[in-house]
């Protein structure tokens, strides 16, 4: 068992901690960082709850230790809200009813920024695609997929 | 899910990677994680050592050079996927890969770390096999070769040593009329293959079948190459009937076991469709067709 | 002043704001000053005998602070706690495990990383019992006593005790069997409906806090009725002091519910008991295998059914006869006086005048539940019989199942309809929906489609559904929850500015409530939903209720919230004629306002009269504007719908694949149509996944299958049917807003919808019934055994 010192540029803060190697990243940012936006449904990499961007590659933070991400830049729902105005993806799942108990939507929302990152005009089976990393047990996709449709067009204004 | 403590080691270099390995029996590699941290969460496994070599650099490439593709091993399946090289020359890959797991976990995930974890229900280990591919292995005296037919010894088994690293993957580049497809069957997005089947052929004069590869997944406790099968083909003309008898010689090689995934019987039979269509659509492909 | 938006409007949803920037408050975010973890050691043997349990080893695992056992719960005599059906299940074992998975002992420490290391260091040597797996088998004589330890076995003789739980019937069995004599045509099916898991994307969890100066219990878990939680709680442990003013269950956001969050899991027991044995707060969290494995399931009916008809295609009666798995206790959520729920429903959309259902509850080595997963109280298997025989039935007929069902339907005129199984169906028009759906869907054409398929070899299908729903559970007469009678209940208060809170006994698990709740009082009172705040949840501060499941928010909370604003509106109309120097007669009422019959300008809005509530009342009248209501509904909702959907089969490997699925339901007046959609395109997909992949199983040594999300397939975009939705409205009569409910109708209908769909392709080879998940083998095996497998 061997502790590190990692430094780790979290929504623009640098966080700086002294972690256990085997520390999972989900549980350094929710449990140390207490950001809690992150989620966890499923613990083996099926769900996507856990979703988090580093070095704007969206990852699944509950099959990831927290050192391996010792430089990075890790990007959560919580920094999706610039100086209080919503991320268009945020609008989107708003306007077009993409969640409903909220569970899988922080992880949603960053695959769904991670793919219009990639792919800025997807089609409706490129976006299907693209989500399938996330499970949602309320919504049935439907307007999840409007959702990424509403931000992929708004963000190409 | 809590996995149990372990020593973690960063290096910087292939032969810092090499020494730990060497000097730490219970040493074990950690590259795309997607596989391991899943079985030390599950306490299945409990290495004392983890040696990340996402941290040395140039061990992710994708290029053509004197009649190979090479690839390191630490190229994810995301690479794998957007890659132009590779949807345009390398089809069976193409396919392969687009089934494996989900957009985040390929975003991990390695081509190195699905050979070596050498699970026979990993997709890449047939397609390499269909391929003839051959895999580098870097220890403490430095490079070797090992063919792919040598590579997967046993269920989760290789011929890796403990301080070796799989660092290159190379598949030959296709040349005349070539063509591969990798058919699958997965009861889901991101499911292991009920069974998959990869074929890749080669065209030669007049429709005949000049060079074949074919790779059956998760039908047998290693990956098998339907030795049987090829041999029946080559030379034909890949037409109905010659497609059909090798899809049979296939479905006879395969040795599934029953699981909820399916019985034997199906099993077998799922082989010899899968097996047809992937040898239909990689003629088709070496005839130019998409 | 903002838009009313009441009843119909597609509000945006007011919780959004927060589950969208990551603030939502789900337990597990949670974080308590002193706070420590419990983890559970689980049963690897699905039956075992205990014979012992060292905890040396785990003890000395640093940050490990105590081990539980059923020993140590033994001495606070809570190593048993009642079920919802009066039985006893273990919380922690004291001689026997008696499913996989079973909880064994807690552990407890500083961290959730200890507590695992703690888990995996207790040594329990177990000596292996044989399990019994099979329903059919646990009846056999011979068969040995699950659980013998069992306390409602006390007093019983020992040649008296066995797995046979109950047996419960309904209709009339001599007229029927009669009909069936007498039938011109019978069809009959064995149908197996398989255990299923809720498998909300949060897992269960709490975090308890006992204060032991204060005698304070603060129980923050994942549960959907949380009042009668604390209640069950204040009952089973008031021999040990705690008493239920002292008791605050508070039910944060939940991460999805259907069902599996009713339930008292064993965990949420040993957290209290931990939390008052060491003094800190614990918290508990459950991992999916955890989840997957323990929770309380859905389903699990093994059913033998037969129509009687005529060959004209009239049906005559319905005979049916199941055995009920329930695992080793019976613990399902059902109203007490409804152990196999609401099941004889089962004659759904069609008028019998003979039927007969009997039902037996078995215990098996299992984990305990049965009313979970959208099931509507065992709605689900009920439509599942009825539609797939009556597709059965069309077919032997030679009737298209579509004419078959419209020949047989309760007609318009003929509500309140009295079914020969014992309900009053409230309103319906059930040929409306169907002509829809095939209009929607271009059924004529699908039908040349096929047959022109079918020459060329290919296999295609269309499947129809009919559903009848039963929510709004229920009037007191016939419907409790150990005694608990099922009203639910809002208490409403209007601020002096004119804006409101109110609460209700219920709880949102992503419903909505917080938006819609709003809209049904902003439609009664004319007060804009905006300034209208709706909570839930907290023991403390909501009115008792009983929760929400079974689709009874709306038809009877929400009923509770129409009736506590018309009380509210009636007081209003008392200061109004005193603002405005008139009598009460002479008022009449427009959204927002009342107003002197004739002289429209002489009005007051509702936010004068609410001012005036608190400034100037009339003498003799209490200050204040509030009022409450404990609603009873009179009858419970009966929604309604048409599936149809097309499936397409590949011979080769014998993948289902659904084309298309086009879905109209009538849930009566829509508070909001753009959540009711979430909720069909919600409920729908969890009618796909159980017809073609999610499954637990269980092997003869009564291990598991399905135990985490890569084997438990939980449907993503990729699989999902891109959802076709149509309407119709048909208001309930008894529902003051003519309101229905419908968060588990598309489930309920949806998955026999594709079950007729693979045997209506596959009927010309000779197939007449597939179970479901519809798995490739399964279809394979279809195929294969009529001849029809490809094998290419
Ligand atoms: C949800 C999910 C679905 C999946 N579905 C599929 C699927 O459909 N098909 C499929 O093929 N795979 C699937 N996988 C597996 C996935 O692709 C794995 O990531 C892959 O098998 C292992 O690659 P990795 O880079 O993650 O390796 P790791 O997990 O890091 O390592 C796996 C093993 O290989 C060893 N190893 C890794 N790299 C090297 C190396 N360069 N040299 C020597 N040893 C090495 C490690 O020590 C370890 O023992 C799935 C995984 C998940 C989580
Ligand atoms: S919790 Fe990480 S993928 Fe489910
Ligand atoms: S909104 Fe509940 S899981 Fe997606």
């Amino acid at each position: 068992m061997s502790n590190h010192h990692i430094r780790v540029t979290v929504n623009g803060d640098v966080q700086e901690a002294d972690v256990d190697a085997r520390l999972l990243l989900v549980h350094f940012i929710r449990e140390d960082l207490n950001l809690t936006g992150t989620h966890i449904g499923c613990d083996t990499s099926h769900c996507g709850a856990c979703t988090v961007l580093v070095n704007g590659t969206a990852i699944k933070s509950c099959t990831y230790f927290a050192v391996q991400a010792d430089g990075a830049e890790v990007s959560t729902v919580e920094g999706l809200a610039q100086n209080g105005d919503l991320h268009p993806i945020q609008e989107g799942f708003r306007e077009m009813h993409g969640l409903q108990c909220g569970f899988c939507t922080p992880g949603m929302m960053i695959a769904s920024i991670a793919l219009l990152e990639q792919n800025p005009n997807p089609t409706e089976d490129e976006i299907r695609w693209g989500i399938s990393g996330n499970l949602c047990r309320c919504t049935g996709y439907i307007n999840i997929v409007k959702a990424v449709q509403y931000a992929a067009e708004k963000m190409q204004e | 899910m809590i996995p149990p403590s372990f020593d973690y080691e960063a290096p910087a270099s292939l032969e810092e990677a090499i020494a730990i390995l060497g000097k730490n029996p219970e040493a074990k590699i950690l590259a795309g994680g997607q596989s391991l941290i899943a079985l030390m969460k599950l306490r299945l496994a409990s290495p004392a050592v983890l040696v990340d070599i996402n941290r040395i650099e140039g061990l992710g490439y994708i290029k053509e050079e004197d009649g190979w593709l090479r690839i390191g091993a630490m190229t994810r399946e995301s690479d794998l996927d957007t890659s132009d090289l590779v949807r345009e020359k390398y089809p069976l890959l193409a396919d392969t890969t687009r089934v494996i797991a989900d957009p985040l976990v390929r975003n991990l995930s390695t081509l190195g770390g699905n050979l070596a974890h050498a699970d026979p229900a990993n997709d890449h280990p047939a397609t390499m096999l269909a391929y003839g591919a051959e895999l580098v292995a870097t220890g403490p005296k430095g490079e070797r070769i090992i063919p792919v037919g040598d590579f997967f010894t046993g269920p989760f088994e290789t011929s890796l040593a403990q301080d070796e690293i799989l660092t290159e993957i190379r598949i030959p580049s296709p040349n005349g009329s070539s063509g591969g497809a990798y058919q699958k069957l997965e009861r889901k997005v991101g499911d292991f293959a009920t069974a998959a089947v990869a074929a890749q052929v080669k065209l030669g004069e007049k429709g005949v079948v000049e060079q074949v590869g074919i790779g059956l997944t998760n039908v047998g406790l290693t990956p098998i190459k339907a030795t049987a099968a090829e041999e029946s083909l080559q030379g034909k003309e890949a037409n109905e009937a010659a497609i059909s008898e090798a899809a049979q010689l296939a479905s006879e090689a395969a040795e599934p076991e029953a699981d909820p995934r399916g019985s034997v019987e199906f099993k077998r039979a799922l082989v010899k469709t899968l097996t047809h269509r992937a040898i239909k659509t990689a003629v088709g492909r070496a005839q130019g067709g998409k | 002043m903002p838009e009313i938006q009441g009843l119909g409007h597609s509000r945006k949803r007011v919780e959004d704001a927060r589950f969208i920037r990551g603030r939502g408050n789900y337990v597990d975010d949670l974080k308590v000053p002193g706070m420590i973890y419990l983890d559970l050691v689980r049963s690897p043997l699905a039956r075992a005998k205990i014979k012992s349990i060292n905890s040396e080893k785990a003890l000395e695992v640093p940050g490990v602070l105590a081990v539980l056992t059923g020993e140590t719960l033994k001495e606070y005599d809570v190593h048993n706690m009642p079920t919802l059906m009066n039985e006893h299940q273990m919380v922690l074992p004291l001689d026997t495990v008696e499913y996989q998975f079973q909880e064994v002992a807690g552990v407890l420490a500083t961290s959730r990383y200890a507590a695992a290391d703690g888990v995996a260091a207790v040594e329990v040597d177990y000596e292996p019992l044989e399990p019994v797996v099979d329903p059919f088998k646990a009846l056999e004589p011979d068969a040995p006593l699950i659980w013998p330890d069992r306390p409602k076995w006390a007093d019983v003789p020992e040649e008296e005790r066995s797995n046979h739980i109950w047996h419960w019937e309904k209709g009339d069995k001599e007229a029927t069997d009669k009909a069936f004599e007498e039938a011109e045509v019978t069809v009959k099916e064995n149908l197996y409906i398989p255990r299923l898991s809720a498998a909300a994307i949060e897992t269960c969890g709490c975090v308890a806090k006992w204060d032991a100066v204060e005698g304070q219990l603060t129980l923050w878990m994942t549960t959907q009725a949380p009042h009668a939680i604390r209640t069950v709680f204040a009952l089973v442990t008031a021999h040990l002091g705690l008493s239920e003013e002292k008791i605050r269950v508070i039910s944060p956001d939940l991460g999805g519910g259907f069902g599996g969050k009713v339930y008292v899991y064993p965990g949420y027991v040993i957290a209290v008991a931990a939390s008052i044995v060491t003094g800190s707060p614990v918290k508990w969290i459950e991992d999916r295998t955890e989840n997957l494995g323990t929770n309380a399931f859905g389903r699990d009916y093994h059913i033998t059914a037969e129509l009687a008809g005529k060959k004209d295609g009239t049906l005559t009666a319905l005979r049916i006869k199941t055995t009920a798995d329930h695992g080793y206790v019976d613990a399902a959520a059902n109203p007490l006086k409804w152990p196999a729920g609401l099941f004889n429903i089962c004659t759904g959309s069609y008028d019998f005048k003979n039927a007969f259902v009997e039902v037996d509850g078995v215990y098996t080595n299992k984990p305990p539940g049965g009313i979970v997963y959208r099931c509507s109280f065992r709605v689900t298997e009920a439509v599942h019989t009825i539609e797939r025989l009556a597709d059965l039935m069309a077919h032997e007929v030679q009737m298209d199942p579509a004419e078959f069902r419209k020949k047989n339907f309760i007609k318009p005129e003929q509500f309140p309809y009295q079914s020969v199984l014992g309900w009053e169906y409230d309103s319906g028009n059930y040929a409306g929906a169907l002509d829809l759906a095939m209009d929607m869907i271009g059924y004529d054409e699908l039908r040349k489609e096929q047959a022109e398929k079918r020459e060329r070899g290919e296999f295609m299908g269309i499947g129809i559904s009919s559903f009848t729903e039963i929510v709004g559970a229920g009037p007191s007469h016939s419907f409790d929850i150990i005694g608990l009678k099922m009203f639910d209940s809002c208490e409403l208060r209007v601020h002096p500015t004119g804006k409101v809170i109110a609460r209700f006994g219920t709880k949102s698990q992503g419903q909505g409530h917080e938006t819609t709740f709003a809209q049904i009082i902003a439609e009664e009172l004319g007060i804009p939903a905006d300034h209208i705040k709706i909570e839930e949840g907290d023991t403390d501060t909501a009115p008792y209720g009983l929760g929400t499941y079974a689709s009874r928010s709306t038809p009877v909370a929400g009923a509770a919230g129409a009736m506590a604003a018309r009380k509210v509106r009636d007081k209003a109309k008392k200061i109004a004629a005193h603002l405005l120097e008139v009598s009460e007669e002479d008022l009449e009422w427009e959204q927002g306002k009342f107003f002197v019959k004739g002289s429209p300008d002489q009005a007051k809005t509702i936010q004068e009269i609410a001012f005036a509530a608190y400034t100037d009342y009339p003498q003799g009248m209490e200050a204040g504007l509030e009022a409450v209501s404990y609603y009873d509904p009179p009858n419970l909702t009966y929604p309604f719908g048409s599936y149809i959907c097309v499936v397409d089969i590949d011979r080769g490997t014998g993948e289902v694949k659904v084309r298309r699925f086009v879905a109209v339901d009538d849930c009566g007046i829509r508070i909001n149509p753009m959540i009711v959609e979430g909720q069909i395109h919600g409920g729908l997909t969890m009618g796909f996944a159980p017809a073609l992949l999610e499954e637990i199983s269980y092997d003869e040594n009564g291990n598991m299958y399905g135990s985490s999300f890569q084997d438990y397939l939980l449907p993503t975009s990729v699989e999902t049917p891109k959802w076709e939705t149509g309407t119709t409205v048909t208001p309930s009569p008894h529902h003051p807003q003519g309101l229905k409910g419908v968060g588990e109708s598309a489930t309920v209908g949806a998955p026999v919808a594709i079950v007729n769909a693979v045997v209506d392709a596959l009927w010309h080879i000779g197939v007449r019934h597939v179970d479901i998940p519809m798995t490739p083998p399964k279809v394979w095996a279809l195929l294969k055994e009529h001849g029809a497998a490809l094998e290419q």
